[in-house]
């Protein structure tokens, strides 16, 4: 298993080839990355809120995709599982459920958003800097299967198991407070779709807007 | 290359040939089940020409794109829709001795992960189509894959625990007999589940036609309304492929190896029969029900039959 480790961790001898003499995979790393970076731009510039999230789901395909080419085939499917599988449909989800409208939203505009631009130019700035300067001049031979659900389960499991459960525990703790938060009315006894219908009063005695008001509240 | 070439194309010819056989079967299985006059009659024997009938009467209609429609994202769902089943017809094991598109190391992982990007399309539909009708079928639709996603996984993964690999040449390697009781919950689970992922009746709410009048494909016609239909079709293909291979052993049956990819067409067809036989006697589930069951049904059966594979599995290695 070590073996396998060292394998995925790949020599970090320094470059022996020169700085500009690409592989096919660099190449479509780099396009793929261009198209990553494209449209992540047009996702927080686009005024339609439906396509923001379109978009978006094309920047997080492109990343699995990155991933594929950096061979951690798992973190690539998980990648694909979680964001575009799930949190790109609760977004979308969430976006129909306020009527986003189709066509250009008037309201999209934000008056932060030099702000954030400036957020975002000193975050990609400082992580550019950072990997720069840790690797230097070091070349990572990516082999195959060095990303593999084998090696990944084994490190992550071997290694890094106080750091993943702290995070079980975390995401417990969400999931605990968010069923807390969704159930701060009363105790939840809240009828039932079905019987809500036979409960209701006929058309006649059914009360008028006044009286509706404290079933509101309630809520 | 050229290898990997032919693969691709088997899968191609497959994912354009059996959703087609399903649907044939369906015709014919729902006009002796429900005594349906119509669609044995077109080409004589058995009706075998309706299927044509219905392919010439959906590329002969006009394509539509609403006015208030958002055109790109309308016109774009369909395909949204397909491609995940044909990519992940590509990592199905048929038979043995490589007999598969793409062996994939974290296949069960793959084949789950990328099912779910299938419920994208629906939701561009129905928010695209600019119909109160769609929208809510759009709705109904992300909520029943949010909820039925879970027990599916849950029951891939209890399958994956007794193999001990991810990958799904490697769960058949690793196939016993036994397995199939052993892992029956799940299967239960993971087949109900799937059901509803592909949205057939009689978990049909989003599509409910008449109630919300096929929700998001409500605007759809001719050809974009087809590819819907063929999705669906193919849904129901790798839906009972999976199931075949997972939980009945896939290639393992009494003939000899070289016919396992035999055994696996029958499982799958014979599963397919059954995702017919429920649409044809099952009435509809109402959405609270369709909820309430996935929650308190199946989830708790998916834990179940984790937590049992999980102490055989422990009292074996013992």
């Amino acid at each position: 298993m070590s073996s396998l480790l060292a394998a995925a961790a790949g020599s970090l001898a320094p470059a022996s080839r020169g700085f500009l003499s690409p592989t096919g995979v660099e190449i479509v790393f780099v396009l793929v990355g261009l198209a990553v970076l494209g449209s992540a731009l047009i996702s927080v510039t686009t005024r339609q809120l439906v396509h923001a999230a379109l978009w978006l789901v094309v920047a997080l395909g492109g990343l699995a995709v990155e991933f594929l080419l950096l061979t951690a085939e798992f973190v690539a499917w998980v990648q694909v599982l979680i964001y575009l599988g799930s949190v790109v449909v609760l977004v979308l989800f969430g976006l129909m459920l306020t009527k986003a409208p189709i066509g250009r939203s008037p309201d999209a505009d934000s008056g932060n958003r030099w702000v954030a631009l400036g957020v975002a130019l000193a975050t990609a700035g400082t992580l550019v800097t950072l990997v720069v300067d840790a690797f230097r001049t070091s070349w990572i031979d990516l082999g195959a299967g060095g990303g593999s659900t084998a090696v990944t389960g084994a490190s992550l499991f071997r290694y890094w198991v106080l750091p993943f459960e702290a995070l079980s525990v975390l995401l417990l703790a969400a999931l605990v407070g968010a069923i807390v938060i969704s159930r701060t009315g009363k105790g939840g006894a809240k009828p039932r779709a079905g019987r809500l219908r036979t409960a209701r009063p006929p058309a006649a005695q059914r009360p008028g807007r006044a009286t509706a008001a404290p079933e509101q509240q309630e809520r | 290359m050229l290898d990997t070439l032919l693969r691709c194309l088997a899968a191609l010819v497959v994912m354009l040939t059996f959703p087609l056989i399903i649907g044939q079967t369906e015709h014919k299985v729902m006009a002796h089940m429900q005594g349906r006059l119509g669609p044995m009659y077109a080409g004589g024997f058995h009706g075998w020409a309706q299927l044509v009938a219905d392919g010439v009467k959906f590329a002969q209609k006009e394509d539509i794109v609403p006015a208030g429609a958002d055109r790109r994202v309308f016109q774009l769902a369909p395909a949204v829709a397909l491609l995940p089943y044909l990519l992940v017809l590509l990592a199905v094991p048929v038979g043995p001795h490589g007999f598969v598109g793409q062996a994939i190391d974290a296949g069960i992982f793959f084949v789950l992960a990328v099912m779910g990007i299938g419920v994208l399309g629906s939701l561009m539909a129905g928010w695209a189509s600019a119909n109160k009708f769609s929208l809510l079928g759009g709705l109904r639709t992300a909520a029943q894959l949010m909820s039925y996603e879970l027990p599916m996984l849950l029951a891939g993964a209890s399958v994956a625990m007794a193999a001990g690999t991810l990958s799904l040449p490697g769960i058949m390697d690793a196939f016993h007999w036994w397995w199939i009781p052993w892992q029956a919950i799940g299967a239960f689970v993971f087949f109900t589940a799937g059901l509803a992922e592909l949205q057939r009746p009689p978990f049909d709410m989003p599509v409910a036609d008449s109630e919300i009048i096929f929700g998001a494909y409500t605007e759809y016609t001719g050809l974009r309304f087809a590819l819907f239909l063929l999705s669906e079709y193919a849904g129901i293909l790798v839906l009972c492929a999976l199931t075949a291979v997972l939980f009945l052993g896939g290639w393992h049956g009494p003939l000899p190896d070289s016919l396992g990819w035999l055994w696996t067409l029958l499982k799958t067809f014979a599963l397919a029969f059954v995702v017919i036989w429920a649409r044809v006697t099952f009435p509809r589930l109402r959405e609270d029900q369709l909820m309430r069951f996935a929650w308190t049904v199946l989830i708790p059966l998916a834990l179940l039959q984790l937590a049992l594979t999980g102490i055989i599995k422990v009292a074996i290695s013992q």
